[in-house]
């Protein structure tokens, strides 16, 4: 059976009732069904990784005319590969988002060659022209949320002593915690930043003893980069510390002791993805973006921060959007060992593929990467 | 400290705190599964058992708004898996080790399932006793800021001791543990016996899993008790089905597991993987050390089935 020719002609007809209903102020409508199939490596309310996913695949479900499938905690292994056949054969998906990283090679990229009709999205891959044409990754560059949180926390913090509970010293997490440290020194010098790496992405009893041994070393303010910052939020909030949320927005869990976080906006990005197929373009197979392509966004200031810290972050967060965009990393950069890791006069943009290979912690930063 | 670090000495006081936290579901696990394997039986679903306390509990807690509630509903789960463990084991042919793993899968299915609406909302924690009203340091008042439920363990390891050597329960169980012909010669049933001390095993394991969930981490979600409940069950076996070896052992995995953190904060990172591993060193230096190829372990069950 041909799903990928269905697809597009549901999709453009959908195109067609979306902008007709557009004009005439309807609700756009999808002329007939097209489902859309999400998998996720972990629970889909975990507050977390996966929730910011989920959130995004509810947007899609308001959409009328879209289906939306969704199955969660699917390991990264040949499990993944059965359940992407079952979506499409069983529930007749010709979009696909499977958004764990570990799903992208060889089992996304298998499966596209499998099915070279069906749209295949993956979040946080690195799509290359080897791979197959109806393959996708895309990602955004929540480094400048965390940015954005690092002058937050540098403002905000008594001891200048800021603490990141991380789950594993890969490029992603790495250039988290030294966008965040970027950031605090950017407004405030003295800022250091101890790291925690607890070795896995979900590990709550170590990431509680994580989270007390950086208060007892004097650290106020804290940040994560594991799948569900709960555990870390919670826990320093009960010991009187302010932390900065990541994923999605935990305000909710620590009202007082909340000062900002590092979300995904993937309820933004994924009916912009629908729009595209349905406008007939297709989505791009390498898509990124940040604040300004509101793929990412911060969270709103809690009420612990000050005025000051408010207008340095809105500051900061106004040259990200600007056209000219704001380089997180820039040339002179030293690690925390004393090596220089861009030279002096280079400027790494966002988009530099040599960030996507980050293995240092800059100068500021406590811990190692090994 | 002026800057309110207290530099190296965050380890040992990690330590002393990780011990007094992440120790309570072991000892409460380990406590349990003793009573269970003295009288003859492994109860390998305890992981089960665990997840499923901490699940229930939290549900309980969030929806009557009592801690303590959530604690007893965790220990009556906790027995009720306990009882099903034992039903199915009664029957003849039943091996006791397959029915434990397949009653882990079942807890944890069953907790994940039921506990799905209970990840987002926060239920009222059980309250922390402040040991540390004499310190004026902050973080030794963080470390002494214990729970009951800690030393309601501390205290029934002693009492499990005394109970096992003194009394007519304890008798009975090694009886049915030791020999079960002995037992029906005695005029016990000793499926009766084994019944009871799963029932209870459950129980004490179930409130361990409320402690994960409403006092340390203190949240419900699925990745709550990686493992500790299966690692408690093997803790029993390092401990020589010695109530009072329990406790030392499940104080020595707590605070095995704030090591690697602790090290890090402090600045010691390399090998950080190695550290976060030291409870399961732990476990294979003392195995290693304690084994015999001569011998069966010293103060095995005779019925158990893995030293039959």
């Amino acid at each position: 059976m041909d799903f990928g020719r269905i697809s597009r002609r549901h999709l453009l007809q959908g195109g067609a009732a979306l902008s007709l209903g557009a004009a005439a102020g309807l609700r756009p409508a999808f002329a007939a069904e097209t489902t859309i199939g999400f998998i996720y490596v972990g629970s889909r309310d975990d507050y977390g990784y996966n929730q910011a996913h989920a959130q995004g695949a509810a947007a899609l479900k308001k959409i009328p005319g879209l289906k939306v499938v969704e199955e969660e905690k699917v390991p990264e292994t040949d499990a993944v590969e059965k359940t992407i056949e079952s979506m499409i054969n069983l529930d007749g998906a010709t979009l696909l988002f499977p958004t764990s990283f570990g799903y992208y090679n060889p089992h996304m990229i298998k499966m596209a060659n499998k099915y070279p009709k069906l749209r295949f999205e993956h979040c946080g891959g690195l799509w290359s022209d080897k791979d197959p044409k109806n393959a996708g990754s895309y990602f955004g560059y929540i480094d400048e949320a965390q940015y954005i949180s690092g002058i937050v926390a540098g403002l905000t913090s008594k001891s200048s002593k800021l603490g990141f509970v991380a789950a594993k010293p890969i490029p992603q997490v790495l250039r988290n915690i030294n966008a965040f440290t970027l950031g605090a020194k950017s407004v405030n010098p003295k800022a250091t930043t101890q790291v925690i790496f607890t070795g896995d992405w979900s590990m709550p009893v170590k990431e509680a003893e994580a989270t007390n041994s950086l208060i007892d070393q004097g650290v106020d303010v804290l940040t994560c980069h594991v799948d569900g910052p709960k555990t870390m939020v919670e826990n320093a909030a009960r010991r009187g510390a302010m932390v900065c949320g990541y994923h999605t927005n935990q305000s909710a869990l620590a009202p007082k002791a909340y000062l900002t976080g590092a979300e995904w906006n993937w309820e933004a990005l994924y009916p912009k993805f629908v729009k595209m197929i349905a406008a007939g373009e297709g989505i791009p197979n390498f898509y990124r973006g940040g604040l300004k392509e509101e793929i990412v966004k911060t969270s709103p200031y809690g009420e612990a921060v000050s005025a000051e810290a408010r207008k340095a972050a809105d500051e900061a967060k106004a040259k990200f959007l600007s056209a000219d965009g704001f380089a997180i990393f820039k040339g002179g950069l030293v690690d925390n060992k004393g090596k220089t890791v861009i030279a002096a006069g280079t400027d790494r943009g966002q988009k530099d593929p040599e960030l996507e290979k980050m293995d240092y912690l800059v100068e500021g930063v406590l811990g190692a990467t090994s | 400290m002026a800057d309110g670090s207290i530099g190296l000495w965050t380890v040992p006081l990690a330590v002393l705190g990780g011990a007094i936290r992440v120790s309570t579901p072991f000892l409460f696990v380990s406590l349990g599964e003793c009573i269970t394997e003295r009288s003859g039986r492994i109860n390998l679903g305890l992981e089960g058992t665990l997840v499923m306390g901490a699940m229930s509990a939290y549900g309980i807690s969030y929806l009557s708004g009592s801690p303590w509630l959530g604690v007893l509903a965790a220990g009556v789960t906790g027995a009720l898996l306990g009882a099903l463990h034992a039903g199915i084991c009664s029957l003849p042919r039943v091996n006791d080790i397959a029915v434990g793993i397949a009653l882990m899968l079942f807890g944890t299915g069953l907790a994940f399932y039921l506990g799905k609406p209970l990840i987002e909302p926060t239920a009222p924690r059980l309250p922390a006793i402040d040991f540390g009203w004499w310190s004026d340091i902050p973080q030794v008042r963080a470390a002494l800021r214990i729970n009951v439920m800690f030393l309601i363990g501390v205290a029934l390891a002693p009492i499990l001791y005394w109970a096992f050597r003194t009394t007519r329960w304890g008798l009975l169980i090694r009886t049915a543990g030791e020999s079960s012909d002995a037992a029906r010669a005695m005029g016990h049933s000793v499926l009766l016996i084994r019944l009871r001390a799963t029932m209870v095993g459950g129980f004490l394991a179930g409130i361990g899993g409320s402690f994960l969930s409403l006092f340390y981490p203190g949240s419900w979600n699925e990745g709550l008790s990686s493992g500790q409940g299966i690692t408690a069950v093997a803790l029993v076996i390092f401990a020589r089905w010695d109530p009072m070896l329990c406790l030392w052992a499940s104080l020595a995995f707590g605070g095995a597991a704030a090591l690697g953190p602790a090290l890090q904060s402090v600045g010691v990172t390399s090998g950080y993987h190695l550290f976060n591993a030291a409870p399961y060193i732990l476990t294979l230096a003392i195995m290693i050390i304690t084994c015999s190829p001569k011998r069966t372990l010293t103060g095995a069950p005779a019925e158990l089935s893995i030293t039959r």
